[in-house]
């Protein structure tokens, strides 16, 4: 780790003419007013995607973007300002800018700086020069290729594959020095197929902190292009979805989506530091069915929500957030932590260096149960299961949240029958997680796909489950009940 | 320099003339390097976001934004690159790795810059770009009248997520390898305030705001504030509904999403690739035989005018719709080449896409629809743009005899976008002027509402 910090120093502060002192300096200009807390963010991020559509490789894209941000904290204000320029006067500029919050006059002096230990989950080897360009356009054309093979009525195929590496560093007035480096790769393949003029899609990819090699040894162009493709004639079938309250059986891995809806963003310290989520001063009640149990957890090796840090310096942790029904804690930064009187949990997160940090997800899922999957499906009279899903979203403060299927079916005494459309499920955040009445014993983490917007702000996280049985929630088909 | 020249130095932004020699030094840079065209556009941008809560400034961003992106051309094969350094050293580099990422991608014969012949030459003064003069802190006592408004409204309200004041000035400039070079700076202003109703049925949470490149034309602070105490109150209560078919009538605030479904329908990407529901259906019946739908690239300072798009292109207003009927689809020149069609200078999207209002006003549509379901939130998007299925979140209102009954939350709303679209019984003259696709409220027929 103190590698980390090294390789981000050397990325960071050494082309800039910066060494630890400035920092300090800067940090000590910061609490000169009333300031409790305040930070500087430096990051270097490039990117690269390429994208192939009509059996060609189209269009390349490179993108770099560096930067820092600086953040003053005077009680529950903030104060942030960045600067696109890493260099000394533009620190100190913004570093004015962002310590106007408080009231001049202070006599504060930072921490001096420590070099912090984290983990050590990926290798911070650069993703975009993992593979020559001749080689990603050979994987992009292997996943198109293999899409068009899967099946004679694929029509489409459009293929994306994107790396980026991220090269972060922070230093905080509270003595915190710490540095990440961080690799994220994502191939994607969409499909349109077609019969009898009727037309659908079907979408599938994956990814996390690694290098381009692992979508080579996991054969993943093929295996995505086939699911794709499975998915979209699985939906040139699908009759209309049943409409109203009904017994749901979701499967394991990405429709964690429910979890992350569900109960996560209720369970960030921000909201409940404000009492404004569904799970406000809930700590140690009954919130989900038993043998419900829900962690948050960032240290997953190589995992598209994993971070070895986060974006405040804190080491990530596994939280455990429902312990058998009953809630045991909040997802935490720095600043809501400081204000609710416990530790941060390594969830202080941030887009990038123009965005002010604040308590986010990581890798969150549930624990297994002991019910084979088989069991949970043959156990519904009549009802859905559903597989894959899209998006979703949550109001916290109701906990009203919805979620989209993309490929479910119908399930009659016990048996899946027809696929149905894609439909949207509804339901209430803890009301639904008190209606989980059996847990499968096959939790599965997500391929690699998922991003999660707050207030304007995306990162990537990671979700996962085992098979569930959610008895009596609204699905939003258009067909008879 | 002139006046509007002054404002940007003044407001903290490069001159326009500044950042048009960068983009001809980037498309010179290009040249060099071999591409036989390329297209390059920078912008800066500057302002803040403050918000209060519960009465206390809560946080004060300030944000600077610099943006170069750059497309390069060998004959037909093409890269991109963009950066947020543009410093020489940046501007070098940039170049260097789009002509690099070119020299991998395969010939694609529809590609290049938009044709000579479809670029704007004349360039109307829309009137964008107000700055307003409003320092931080007077900013912040705005964002705390604003909450004030919501939070003395009713004692029923007891929290808050805080009133927000943000300002924005921005400066773009695009050119091209074809000798067009412009741009034009812009401002964008806002308001808003969320708030949190609290009662024995349990917590809601709503927001209002108003948006507007003009300060001045921006809703009284404490309008605002009420109307936000106001919707938050109106959601205390909320009851399921049964599972059935209903009269739905869109408020004018989610009634744009019916039409930015039909945008990504009619859009080249879509079409080209097959994946939309209105494939080949120019010059066919589309919605109800009254709905006119159109673009109005021109208003002045209005939030979607553009006097070209994102290729240079000229703008020009036109229908997309006439009387039910589909005219045409929203086209760049990569697109439209693809479909032999001409550019229909939408790279970039719609310009104040418009359904054009009818004779009712919000009460008018609810005695319309007698009884039936006003949506006031939409949730989630299972929407599927390839075959036109239709399945969201919905929150509102349940509606008899063209009265509010009570609130109704968790349940969806399903159909198809055909039968929607066909279905539109009247469009409102209550039209949200807030963003890019100006509509009043939308009476839909029927569709399915499912709930307990």
């Amino acid at each position: 780790m103190s590698n980390m910090l090294e390789l981000a120093q050397n990325q960071l502060l050494v082309p800039a003419g910066l060494d630890e002192n400035d920092l300090q300096k800067v940090l000590d200009q910061l609490m000169q007013n009333n300031v409790d807390a305040a930070d500087l963010y430096f990051q270097l991020s490039r990117n690269e995607s390429w994208s192939l559509e009509d059996g060609i490789v189209k269009d390349g894209r490179y993108n770099i973007d560096q930067g820092v941000g600086v953040r003053a904290i005077c009680g529950e204000k903030t104060g942030f300002a960045y600067s696109d320029a890493i260099q000394f006067p533009a620190l100190t500029q913004a570093a004015n800018a962002a310590r106007a919050i408080a009231h001049s006059g202070g006599n504060g002096k930072s921490q001096i700086l420590v070099k912090g230990v984290g983990h050590d989950l990926y290798t911070p080897n650069d993703p975009l020069a993992s593979m020559t360009a001749d080689e990603k356009v050979s994987l992009l054309h292997a996943a198109d290729a293999a899409a068009r093979a899967a099946d004679p009525r694929v029509k489409e195929v459009t293929v994306s594959l994107s790396a980026s590496h991220d090269t972060i560093l922070i230093a905080a007035a509270d003595g915190t020095l710490a540095g990440d480096v961080r690799p994220l790769i994502r191939l994607n393949v969409n499909v349109i197929v077609e019969q009898n003029g009727k037309r659908e899609q079907g979408g599938h990819g994956g990814g996390g902190r690694r290098g381009y090699e692992y979508f080579i040894n996991q054969s993943a162009a093929e295996a995505f292009a086939q699911e794709a493709v499975r998915q979209a004639l699985v939906n040139l079938d699908a009759v209309p979805a049943p409409a109203g309250s009904m017994d749901v059986v979701l499967g394991p891995g990405w429709p964690g989506v429910l979890l992350h809806e569900a109960v996560g963003h209720g369970l960030e310290g921000d909201f409940n530091r404000k009492g404004s989520s569904a799970f406000s001063g809930r700590i140690g009640e009954q919130v989900a069915a038993k043998g419900v149990t829900v962690v948050d957890n960032g240290t997953l090796a190589d995992r598209r929500g994993s971070l070895n840090i986060d974006d405040e310096g804190t080491p990530t942790q596994e939280t455990v957030l429902i312990e058998d029904g009953i809630l045991k804690g909040y997802m935490q930064d720095k600043m809501n932590a400081g204000l609710m009187g416990v530790k941060s949990t390594g969830n202080g997160r941030r887009e990038s260096y123009g965005y002010l940090p604040m308590p986010r997800m990581t890798n969150t899922y549930m624990q297994p149960g002991d019910k084979d999957p088989q069991e949970i499906i043959a156990s519904i009279e009549k009802g859905l299961y559903a597989v894959n899903f899209g998006g979703g979203q949550v109001d916290i403060t109701s906990g009203k949240f919805v979620f989209s299927a993309s490929e479910a079916y119908l399930v009659e005494n016990g048996k899946i029958t027809a696929p149905v459309k894609g439909a949207t499920l509804i339901g209430n955040g803890p009301d639904v997680m008190n209606r989980i009445t059996m847990i499968g014993n096959d939790l599965e983490l997500d391929t690699g796909v998922g991003t999660c917007g707050k207030e304007g702000q995306s990162v990537p996280v990671g979700v996962g489950q085992p098979t569930l049985r959610i008895d009596g929630i609204t699905v939003g088909g258009t067909g008879g009940e | 320099m002139n006046q509007v020249a002054a404002q940007n130095v003044e407001a903290g932004l490069p001159a326009q003339s500044e950042l048009e020699k960068t983009i001809a030094s980037v498309l010179d840079k290009a040249r060099l390097a071999g591409a036989t065209a390329a297209e390059a556009a920078i912008s800066a941008e500057t302002g803040f976001c403050v918000t209060a809560r519960m009465g206390e400034v809560e946080t004060v961003e300030h944000n600077r934004d610099n943006g170069l992106g750059i497309t390069v051309y060998f004959g037909h094969r093409k890269g991109s690159a963009s950066t947020t350094d543009t410093s020489e050293q940046g501007i070098i580099s940039s170049v260097q790795a789009a002509c690099d990422i070119a020299r991998y991608t395969a010939e694609d014969k529809c590609a290049g810059p938009a044709d000579k012949e479809n670029l704007a030459t004349e360039f109307i003064d829309l009137d964008m770009n107000h700055p307003w003069a409003v320092d931080t802190n007077a900013a912040i006592e705005l964002a705390i009248q604003c909450e004030a408004a919501a939070l003395e409204y009713d004692k029923r309200i007891t929290n808050s997520e805080g009133g927000s004041v943000s300002s924005h000035t921005g400066l773009r400039v695009y050119g091209n390898s074809h000798g067009f070079l412009n741009g034009y700076a812009s401002s964008y202003h806002s308001a808003s305030c969320a708030v949190i109703a609290e009662d024995d049925s349990g917590m809601e949470r709503d927001y209002w705001y108003s948006s507007s490149r003009q300060a001045e034309a921006l809703e009284d602070m404490a309008s605002i504030g009420h109307k936000a105490a106001e919707r938050t109150l109106s959601r205390l209560g909320a009851q399921r509904l049964g599972t059935r078919k209903a009269p739905i009538l869109f408020s004018a605030d989610v009634a744009a999403s019916l039409l930015g479904h039909f945008v990504s329908a009619i859009r080249g990407s879509s079409l080209y690739r097959k994946a939309s529901f209105m494939l080949d259906r120019v010059d066919e019946q589309i919605f109800a035989e009254h709905i006119r739908i159109h673009e109005q690239p021109h208003l002045l300072a209005a939030l979607g005018s553009a006097p070209f798009d994102n290729e240079g292109v000229v703008t020009t207003p036109r229908d997309l719709v006439t009387e039910g009927v589909l005219q045409g689809y929203v086209l760049d020149s990569y697109s439209a080449r693809r479909l032999g069609l001409k550019t229909t200078g939408n790279a970039g999207g719609v310009h104040n896409l418009t359904i054009e209002p009818g004779e009712l006003d919000a009460q008018g549509l609810l005695k319309k629809m007698d009884t039936g379901l006003l949506v006031t939130e939409l949730m989630g998007s299972a929407v599927n743009g390839v075959t036109g299925d239709y399945s969201r979140g919905a929150a509102g209102f349940w509606v008899e005899a063209g009265e509010i009954q009570y609130p109704v939350a968790e349940i969806t709303i399903a159909g198809h976008l055909n039968d929607m679209y066909k279905n539109m019984v009247a469009v409102g003259n209550d039209v949200d002027l807030r963003r890019n696709t100006r509509t009043g409220s939308i009476l839909l027929e029927e569709m399915t509402i499912a709930g307990e």
